[in-house]
């Protein structure tokens, strides 16, 4: 029957994913002829307005590529502005950085799984139905959230565009009564991350399977690099961050105006699930338990299951949370490293000419942010990679993978399936609008 | 009295305020018993095109958002322009410094033809604004005070004090006197001098205020040795947009 079937799918504006998307499938007597996602988002030109900017305000402007990843850009960006400044940040700088950074990771993955996913899967729009049908499930995520962003407001100021976080270090540093107030939500947070771990098993998610390749951040330590280490991948890939540009690899697409990407086969993922494919021995132990409690292990080639890798994740950024408070508690801040910079007028930061590279795991993969500085810490050149830029080639692989499986499903079931296939990779295209090459005059 | 029907809708954004509200914690299923939020592209596929209440996220940069604002305007009993780039331009209208089509050059390269684009504008520089909730990200003790005014059907007027005001009143050292200078002068208060209290500067995300105390500013810079270009450079930043005002 499906061989001469006619499908023809086309989402307008994907509702819960960040940014603007659409979903073009075409199927005419059972040939596929059409299968995409396009990014319909504005362009916003961010690589364009950083030119002529001071680069102690690169942060801040950055953080206002992605309101969900507004810490990881700017934790992106910091890096990379230091790397081409040539500043080596303290080793409380870099501790409070990771904890900054787990509290992104873990609000981004609650906001997908319970608010972007779990309506799917429970067969509801959004989370509003749910209210009434799954109250304390609705409450529980809400909570979760709030949690996570009451330790960024004690921790940076806010989640959403953070304040404290700049070039250099932190403006304002956690007094003894902020620790013990962030270690009390977050260990507050414990028993409804357990509840999360036992609702998701509960869920089915969609059978499928495309091997691809898996690229993260790598390291030789034990820990679970996120902010540190080199580039590599399932296929072998190693690679200096520096030298980024080999693994992206971008090139043009007419339908979408976010660049694609591939390394070592036709395309490549990146997110929880390559990560946790890469690092699975250097998570927290708490973390691999639910990792075994949810049957997800390496390597692990079904993207819908992206969703639950980052569940794994969130147990192991709350459990490392913990810990850092733990540490900083027993050891103490040192509250003469706060740093008052501004754009450097007193110049606090020695400055001079250079080229810097940041790169930094955030909730949907990895993200690169460079800039070429001039020797009075002006922005010459600036480009940005985000990870659902390097993942929408990989997304419309899967997607022409699955709609042949499919095709004897209703023309309703493949829009929706297809819908879940990309909001599990949680998209996030406000991001990926802008992430389009720069070309650097000198290379 | 039945619930104000709200939709939300997200032009050139990070959609960072939008996420403000699912920030709100429990607390939003208080504010989900007064207003009905028929519209969420972000969090929800429900979709209408019936409602009382338009909170628009993000400043007008293409003909299509200008089609589409004006649809709007022409369906909402209120129109509230909600965050930076919707009530100032904001972040965005640092385009407006470059030659439209040499910034696209840069960013696109030969593919630039493929994303038309416009000046960055504010909101209220396109259609008609009811409400004003400044900021970047959007103060959510003040979303909820410009709520309350929506449902009582009374105005909500934007502090046109300076930062400087709150920020007094919050006991920070100021950050002249440690030798940086700081937009919070020249910018409308509202936010409880959020970046100044976290140990940064005012970045100027409110807008400026109406009617500036010029010669202050002019000695201040003087006293500090600040030159015009600085501060005019730095508020641009969100600024920028501005200039579309004075020529109307």
């Amino acid at each position: 029957m499906s061989a001469s079937k006619n499908v023809k799918v086309n989402v307008e504006y994907l509702t819960r994913v960040e940014g603007h998307g659409n979903i073009v499938v075409n199927v005419k007597d059972g040939k596929m002829e059409e299968c995409r996602l396009d990014i319909v988002e504005a362009p916003r030109f961010f690589e364009g307005m950083l030119r002529g900017r001071s680069i102690f305000e690169a942060q801040h402007i950055t953080s206002r590529i992605c309101g969900i990843c507004a810490c990881g850009h700017s934790l992106a960006s910091i890096l990379a502005a230091e790397d081409a400044l040539g500043f080596t940040p303290s080793a409380q700088t870099v501790k409070l950085r990771k904890l900054l950074l787990h509290q992104e990771m873990l609000d981004s993955h609650i906001l997908h799984i319970y608010l972007l996913v779990a309506p799917d899967l429970l067969g509801v729009k959004s989370f509003v139905p749910l209210i009434d049908t799954h109250n304390t499930v609705v409450r529980r995520a809400l909570r979760m959230k709030k949690n996570c962003n009451d330790v960024c407001d004690i921790l940076v100021g806010r989640h959403i565009h953070p304040i404290s976080s700049i070039v250099g270090g932190f403006t304002k540093l956690p007094q003894p009564k902020d620790l013990d107030a962030m270690l009390e939500i977050l260990k507050g947070l414990q028993p409804d991350m357990e509840a999360t771990i036992e609702l998701l098993g509960a869920l089915k998610f969609p059978e499928f399977s495309r091997p691809t390749e898996y690229v993260a951040l790598v390291n030789n330590t034990n820990e679970y690099p996120l902010m540190e280490g080199e580039l590599g991948s399932t296929d072998g890939l190693k690679l200096n961050k520096k030298d980024y540009r080999k693994l992206t690899n971008e090139f043009v697409v007419d339908h979408s105006s976010a660049k694609h990407a591939k390394a070592s086969r036709e395309s490549y993922m990146v997110g929880a699930l390559a990560r946790l494919n890469l690092n699975y021995d250097k998570l927290h132990p708490k973390a691999k338990k639910a990792a075994e409690f949810l049957k997800i292990k390496p390597v692990c080639t079904n993207p819908f299951l992206n969703t639950v890798a980052q569940a794994v994740e969130c147990v192991h950024c709350l459990e490392d949370s913990i810990a850092i408070l733990e540490d900083f508690k027993e050891n103490g801040v040192k509250q003469e490293e706060v740093i008052i910079v501004g754009l450097n007028e007193k110049g606090t930061i020695p400055v001079k000419a250079g080229k810097g590279v940041g790169a930094v795991e955030v909730p949907r993969g990895i993200l690169f942010h460079n800039y070429e500085i001039d020797d009075t810490g002006k922005i010459i050149n600036a480009n940005c990679i985000i990870p659902t830029g390097q993942n929408c080639n990989n997304i419309e692989r899967d997607m022409q993978k699955l709609v042949p499986e499919i095709l004897d499903k209703t023309e309703e079931e493949i829009t929706l399936m297809m819908e879940m296939l990309v909001r599990a990779y949680d998209p996030c295209i406000s991001c990926s609008a802008h992430f389009l090459n720069v070309k650097y005059v000198n290379r | 009295m039945s619930k104000p029907r709200v939709a939300f809708f997200d032009f050139t954004c990070c959609e960072g305020c939008q996420l403000q509200v699912a920030n709100f914690g429990e607390t939003l299923l208080d504010i989900l018993n007064l207003i009905e939020v028929v519209t969420f592209r972000e969090a929800m596929s429900e979709k209408s095109e019936d409602y009382d209440v338009a909170i628009i996220e993000g400043s007008i940069t293409t003909e299509h958002d200008v089609e589409r604002i004006k649809h709007i305007r022409s369906r909402a009993k209120v129109l509230v322009a909600y965050g930076s780039c919707a009530t100032i331009g904001g972040i965005n209208g640092m385009k407006n410094k470059f030659p439209l089509d040499e910034i696209g050059k840069y960013v696109y390269q030969d593919k630039a033809k493929h994303f038309p684009t416009l000046p960055t504008r504010a909101v209220h520089q396109v259609v008609k604004v009811d409400y004003f909730v400044n900021g970047c990200p959007v103060y959510q003790p003040e979303f909820v005070k410009v709520l309350k005014c929506i449902l009582a059907g009374i105005p909500y007027a934007v502090p046109d004090y300076a930062v400087c005001v709150e920020c007094k009143l919050n006991e920070n050292v100021c950050m002249y006197d440690k030798g940086i200078t700081c937009l919070g002068p020249v910018t409308k208060a509202g936010c409880n001098s959020w970046c100044i209290n976290n140990g940064n500067i005012c970045y100027g995300c409110r807008g400026m205020v109406t009617n500036p105390a010029k010669n202050g500013q002019m000695d201040i810079l003087k006293k500090f040795n600040i030159a015009l270009d600085w501060i005019i450079n730095k508020l641009d930043m969100y600024n920028k947009p501005r200039e579309l005002d004075e020529r109307k």
